[in-house]
């Protein structure tokens, strides 16, 4: 079994992360939704919800 | 004696045929039970004569007797042990591509059922041919008709309808995480992604009948099985961009009960519970726990009695 690796973030409130992944800041849900489905496409990558807000980009 | 030497060679030619078509009838029952597998008819039929063949040589060379003739059977086993090889590659490097997995165990299940599928072979040939020498033609038919029938019994191994019920389920989201009866498949952030989901996904639940069959289904390897399986009957509408639609199976840690859901391609319940059931239980994952408790309880009273 691989594991995953988060390759980007997308977060409505830019307080809540940090660190090394590239962080994406979207100013509404509706935003936060279109962001992460490009990138899930671009990355061939899956979307997670974190449930607070924070989406991460996951490649399994 | 040169006189016998046309006897010999009906006796070969009766073990040759009966073990090649053994090979041919087997081959087709291969591939319903492997959907999905590369075809390779011509090597395998070519292999099966050369195994039959193999088989066959054995009569003449005990009756000669050349006992040293015999020895090659040793030989021939070494090569059939190549098939195994030669199969477990072929996946493994198409595995690569693959959009839904096999996974390593049901590739090792193919690849040794192809392997064992030649001793069957020569065992066929050999039966026919000594039942040629000794009892000539009738009595070759006769036995050539029963060693198929015990290849038969042989290679249908258990299928997971043997050891499982399995019942339609009921998909639902739980926040952003896919449920099937419960069981937490995976989180699926997207909304447009939960609702085509809903709209288009299956799912089954899979119980199962006893401790033995819980364990079997427990190993990741028999539950990727039963996903590809499925996956290749329904067809699937996962694709590289797409990782959400991927067929999934996991299992209710408290029960043991596996949830399978798939996104596939015609929406057709009776058609996945067959699928699923259709899956060969691999020996790899074919554990029998129960059977070692009475074992266990004589350890465990060992262990507690007292001084």
């Amino acid at each position: 079994m691989s594991s995953g690796t988060i390759l980007a973030v997308v977060t409505l409130n830019m307080e809540r992360v940090s660190g090394g992944t590239p962080i994406f800041f979207a100013q509404n849900e509706e935003e936060q939704e279109r962001t992460a489905l490009y990138l899930a496409k671009i990355l061939d990558a899956m979307t997670h919800d974190l449930g607070n807000g924070i989406y991460v980009i996951v490649r399994h | 004696m040169p006189v016998l030497l046309p006897d010999y060679l009906s006796v070969i030619l009766y073990g040759v045929l009966a073990g090649t078509l053994a090979r041919i009838i087997m081959l087709r029952i291969d591939y319903r039970q492997y959907p999905g597998y590369p075809h390779g008819y011509l090597t395998h039929t070519a292999l099966g004569f050369i195994a039959s063949a193999l088989g066959a040589v054995a009569v003449p060379a005990i009756f000669k007797p050349d006992y040293v003739a015999v020895t090659f059977l040793v030989l021939a086993a070494q090569q059939f042990r190549e098939i195994r090889n030669m199969e477990r590659r072929t996946l493994e490097s198409l595995e690569r591509t693959e959009l839904v997995k096999r996974g390593l165990d049901y590739i090792e299940g193919i690849a040794r059922t192809f392997e064992a599928r030649n001793y069957l072979v020569m065992g066929t040939s050999f039966v026919t041919a000594l039942a040629a020498q000794i009892g000539g033609l009738p009595a070759a038919i006769l036995a050539a008709f029963l060693a198929i029938m015990v290849s038969f019994y042989f290679m249908s191994g258990e299928i997971i309808g043997d050891i499982c019920e399995v019942v339609p389920a009921r998909l639902n989201f739980k926040g952003s995480i896919l449920q099937v009866e419960g069981i937490d498949i995976i989180n699926v952030g997207l909304k447009s992604m939960r609702e085509k989901i809903l709209q288009d996904g299956l799912a089954v639940l899979i119980k199962p009948v006893d401790g033995n069959a819980r364990a079997t289904i427990h190993d990741i390897g028999q539950r990727m099985a039963m996903a590809f399986t499925a996956a290749v009957v329904m067809g699937t509408k996962k694709d590289v961009d797409l990782p959400e639609y991927t067929p999934l199976a996991r299992k209710n840690p408290d029960t043991g009960e596996v949830g399978l859901y798939i996104l596939p391609v015609e929406k057709d319940i009776k058609q996945l519970i067959a699928a699923v059931k259709l899956t060969p239980v691999l020996e790899s994952a074919r554990s029998k726990p129960l059977d070692a408790r009475s074992n266990l309880r004589a350890v465990v009273k060992k262990v507690n009695r007292p001084g």
